[in-house]
């Protein structure tokens, strides 16, 4: 029976769930956190750099929520700022020099929200990860973790595979967001939350994601494990790929409904 | 005859304000009040004027009124005019709203998109329809610039475009956050072979517009006071609990900031297009 799809943006937004941090540690070998957009500053949101991914070389980048208050804070509750997402495309372009997969984990409830996030740009540096993210030429894999929140989760999931946990969601809005603009009352956003149609499931079925990942023994090593061994396959088959690109513009060139009427 | 002083008007800028708009020429005409100077300005002068004040305030100007402005007489011709959007998360109420826009704005949807001459240059053109849920992005707009911009790039075209938008459609879910990256990954193409794109940011241009196509253009054009910006200055407000600065996320406040290269008044837009369109021509 499937939980209502309230219940699973609460279940993706809990404090308990691993956080980026917790993926890099369990699945690579050898971290090397790089820091800095090298424009304005370091986004302590978003955590990037090099590792082993088994015995391939892989940029890994993450939004880090963090657990305890103190670390939520620091992180700005996983919301990145423009120079977050910068360095987030420095470091891929970093990898397409050196030829090696990226692999993202994402988990935000949006962009960060604030003055200097606007001077700074936030809405360009999205589309310039968007539109650059299009073409990079190495195998990108982005796993929604937690909360996939609008254009700022969108900013990191240009890939050619998306994959997502059993309880994360994907939506253009939060359920709070559309209940207060629709209905004007954010007590409704369970009811948004319904409508929204923003679970795994729903994202699998509009195609916008290719797989799955069950939750089983969450934040136990054999749930990493599991993790690993999907992401060596699949990056392993992507790297053999000469149509890399055309296919990633093929994957999004499909997303969307549209009716043709005279 | 000093007691008809009074009738003389008192220094050279009340004649030349008198000359200049004569109170009774458009009495009984329909007004509209300003909202930056509170004045009525009688609706045919604002037509004449491209919808702008005599102070300067740009209103909201429909996608055709836009296409008339900026297309050479009688060179648009609309493609993609046969899509529009479904509801495919069967989202409550959302159906009855699209047949109500679509009746109210006499558009299908919130883009329209075609080739035109601008200037005497051949060009593809989409202007977004503020008149459609303030010209937010689904799967049909999205869609049709994604085929506008590989139009262009076929037949080797430049693309000028009018945004105006409060974002994606939130009615249609993830299918509507899919589209910036859809529309982006089509702009990047067309840039890659080479080709201009010009975009003319208007009020309001917000949200997921913003944070694709939108920001995407060689050449970033905005109008006069446009509000331009990310997140909802509301939003802003209630999230950081700070009152905003008074120009926050206008056109001036972009352009200071360092991401618009320029403020385009209505008035000198085609000229500007025009320049531009050639001299690319010509590179």
């Amino acid at each position: 029976m499937d939980q209502i799809p309230y219940a699973v943006v609460k279940l993706a937004r809990d404090n308990m769930r691993p956080t980026g941090l917790d993926y890099i540690g369990h699945i690579f070998k050898d971290f090397t956190e790089l820091h800095g957009d090298r424009r304005f500053g370091d986004d302590p949101a978003i955590v990037g750099g090099v590792a082993w991914l088994g015995d391939t070389p892989v940029t890994v980048i993450a939004i880090e929520k963090g657990h305890t208050a103190k670390e939520r804070s620091f992180r700005n509750f996983g919301a990145p700022n423009p120079e977050g997402y910068r360095k987030a495309l420095r470091l891929m372009k970093q990898a397409e020099k050196f030829g090696r997969p990226v692999v993202c984990f994402i988990d935000t409830s949006g962009a960060c929200c604030g003055i200097g996030a606007e001077e700074r740009g936030q809405g360009q540096a999205i589309a310039e990860n968007l539109m650059e993210m299009s073409t990079l030429c190495v195998p990108v894999v982005s796993i929604l973790v937690g909360e996939g929140g609008s254009g700022g989760a969108l900013a990191l999931a240009v890939a050619d595979r998306v994959w997502m946990l059993e309880n994360a969601v994907y939506s253009v809005i939060s359920p709070e967001g559309c209940a207060s603009i629709l209905w004007k009352d954010a007590k409704q956003a369970e009811t948004a939350a319904a409508s929204l149609k923003l679970t795994a499931k729903d994202a699998l079925r509009f195609g916008v994601i290719e797989r799955i990942l069950p939750e089983k023994d969450m934040g136990k090593q054999p749930f990493y494990d599991r993790i690993a061994a999907a992401l060596k396959t699949e990056l392993d088959a992507l790297s053999r790929d000469p149509d890399l690109i055309a296919k990633r513009y093929a994957r999004f060139r499909g997303l969307g409904a549209v009716e043709e009427s005279k | 005859m000093a007691f008809l002083n009074f009738l003389q008007p008192k220094n050279a800028l009340e004649e030349g304000g008198r000359t200049a708009a004569p109170i009774h020429e458009d009495a009984g005409e329909p007004e509209k009040t300003c909202p930056n100077c509170h004045k009525p300005i009688p609706l045919s002068r604002l037509w004449a004027n491209h919808l702008v004040c005599p102070c300067g305030y740009h209103f909201r100007m429909k996608a055709r009124q836009r296409i008339a402005m900026a297309a050479d007489k009688g060179t648009f011709r609309e493609l993609f005019s046969e899509l529009r959007s479904g509801n495919p998360l069967e989202f409550p109420g959302y159906g009855e709203k699209l047949d109500t826009v679509r009746s109210a704005s006499g558009e299908a949807e919130a883009v329209v998109c075609g080739t035109a001459a601008i200037g005497g240059e051949a060009c593809c053109l989409f202007v977004m329809e503020p008149y459609f849920m303030m010209g937010s992005m689904g799967s049909a707009v999205g869609e049709k610039l994604t085929r506008l911009f590989e139009y262009a790039l076929e037949h080797r075209l430049p693309v000028v475009g009018y945004a105006v938008s409060g974002g994606a459609r939130m009615q249609e879910g993830l299918l509507s956050l899919m589209q910036m990256a859809k529309t982006s990954a089509a702009v990047k193409r067309h840039s890659d072979a080479g080709l201009l794109y010009i975009a003319v940011l208007t009020d309001p241009t917000t949200g997921g517009v913003t944070a694709s196509f939108a920001m995407e253009a060689d050449i970033l054009l905005a109008e006069p006071g446009a509000t331009i910006g990310f997140a909802g200055a509301r939003v802003i407000e209630q999230t950081t609990r700070k009152t905003l600065p008074k120009e926050f996320q206008k056109a001036e406040f972009v352009l200071q900031h360092g991401f618009i290269d320029s403020i385009a008044p209505r008035s000198g837009q085609k000229a500007l297009l025009t320049r531009l369109l050639r001299l690319h021509k010509g590179g």
